[in-house]
């Protein structure tokens, strides 16, 4: 199995060579936020205002992690689970978001959404959340501190270990693996 | 009549606390190598290594092993004989929930007003806490922290009794089915068949706490643990929804007598984040 080592922002030619299955190793900014901050995101967008970052290119990664001990850019950091935010990613992937890092599978949507404006989810692995804060480097809160660990991120990421779910030709590893390994009776 | 202190109840709830979130039972963590080495599915057997790799970052004691340190569900068992002196006891629990999710660098993920503001309480309390009254002098105090991804996928089912087992293991693999990557699997399937809605759930809940893979001790359950597992690991949702031969480490299912018309059943998922650790005071 080969690992392909990606760097942000996407580039369409990035995202093109991406498909469902494929290991990656992501290295350069990324966003975080999951519930509040993707309520607040869109509420943004509906009333015509600017979102606390230029989503073009980049990816937004659904996490809320634990508390950061002194002298660690921040604590344990898996990914939550990402349905919840199937209402609202078609909105930022209209404003060019190209990528989504969470678990568990993606409403019809969204999955067509990805398809039409060239865009890529990610599943990290759920629970590695102690291995994945590895691979974070540097942390920071750029919009809506009070919601705590719902605020919103910018990580600066080494090498941060994911799977391409739903790729832009409309694959999905879930579908796949699942289909390969499912026995009748 | 023995007399326990607060004070003792608190600390050893935010020591539990601490441990339950840091430091992966023995008993999953068998259960995961076990896994391991049966997993056909290339990329099943590569989560699987991160996973434990991952239990080994966090024995450490810097990172916890997941950053959804869940909501803290306490099972407490309080012997009859027990005096318990210097306060209150809830509160004593609650409190030990805050010093431990402080001290530990643990995540608050409990909020008040659940369906208007969703205001975090900030200290990860209230617990959700289950008190049973048993003989003898001692205290037993489980904590259990329990994450939402898999908490979220939980069911309940008002069955006619007239389902049976065929009934209740075709909608238990059902639910394992539709929850697919959800619930972060390899999971832990906890069921519960009989009593009420409210025992049904909470049977399906202690159901989780018995050590992973331990049979049920009697033959006709733990038959039926075994049929459930071989189904759901048929299904080839794999570690992490990924596709493979492990979706369950175990199937554990508690029953209670139940209602002449009625056959309620629950289903409790517990992710790979198997925590829960115990004292006995
Ligand atoms: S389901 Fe369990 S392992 Fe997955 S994110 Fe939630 S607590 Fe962590």
């Amino acid at each position: 199995m080969g690992t392909i080592k990606i760097t942000t922002p996407l580039t369409d030619e990035t995202i093109e060579q991406l498909h469902a299955g494929d290991n990656v190793l992501i290295t350069g900014t990324i966003y975080v936020g999951r519930d509040a901050a993707h309520k607040r995101m869109v509420a943004a967008l509906d009333a015509g205002q600017e979102l606390p970052f230029d989503p073009r290119g980049q990816i937004i990664y659904y996490m809320g992690p634990s508390p950061a001990r002194p002298g660690r850019p921040i604590g344990a950091a898996g990914p939550t689970t990402s349905y919840r935010m199937d209402p609202y990613a078609p909105r930022l992937l209209e404003v060019g978001l190209k990528g989504m890092i969470g678990k568990g599978n993606r409403s019809m949507p969204v999955r067509e959404a990805m398809q039409k404006y060239k865009a890529v989810y990610f599943a990290a692995i759920g629970g590695a959340a102690a291995l994945i804060a590895n691979s974070i480097k540097e942390a920071e809160v750029i919009a809506y501190p009070e919601l705590g660990a719902e605020a919103l991120r910018r990580l600066r990421v080494e090498d941060f270990p994911a799977v391409v779910v739903n790729d832009i030709y409309g694959n999905d590893a879930y579908e796949m693996g699942k289909a390969q390994y499912r026995e009748e009776g | 009549m023995r007399e326990v202190q607060v004070e003792t109840i608190t600390n050893e709830v935010a020591r539990l606390c601490i441990e339950a979130c840091y430091y992966l039972g023995d008993d999953v963590l068998a259960a995961l190598k076990k896994a391991r080495a049966s997993e056909p599915s290339p990329v099943g057997q590569a989560v699987l290594d991160q996973i434990l790799r991952n239990a080994e970052i966090a024995s450490q004691g810097e990172l916890p092993l997941c950053q959804d340190t869940g909501l803290t569900v306490v099972f407490l068992e309080l012997g009859q004989e027990v005096h318990i002196v210097g306060g209150n006891l809830y509160d004593a629990i609650q409190e030990g929930v805050r010093k431990g999710y402080k001290e530990g660098y643990l995540r608050k993920s409990v909020v008040d007003k659940p369906f208007s503001a969703r205001i975090n309480t900030k200290d990860n309390t209230p617990a959700v806490i289950h008190t049973e009254i048993v003989p003898g002098d001692r205290v037993k105090i489980t904590v259990a922290p329990k994450g939402g991804g898999s908490e979220n996928m939980s069911y309940l089912k008002m069955f006619s009794p007239a389902a049976g087992r065929q009934g209740i293991i075709d909608w238990v693999v059902e639910c394992v089915d539709k929850s697919g990557a959800n619930p972060c699997p390899p999971i832990i399937v906890g069921v519960g068949i009989g009593g009420t809605i409210d025992q049904t759930t909470l049977i399906a809940k202690k159901a989780l706490l018995r050590p992973v893979g331990q049979p049920h001790p009697d033959p006709e359950v733990a038959e039926l643990e075994a049929e459930i597992l071989e189904r759901v690991n048929k299904l080839g949702i794999g570690p992490q929804g990924l596709g493979g031969r492990t979706t369950a480490l175990a199937v554990h299912v508690e029953t209670f007598p139940c209602h002449i018309a009625s056959m309620p059943a629950a289903v409790n998922i517990q992710c790979h984040s198997a925590r829960h650790k115990e004292v006995v005071i």
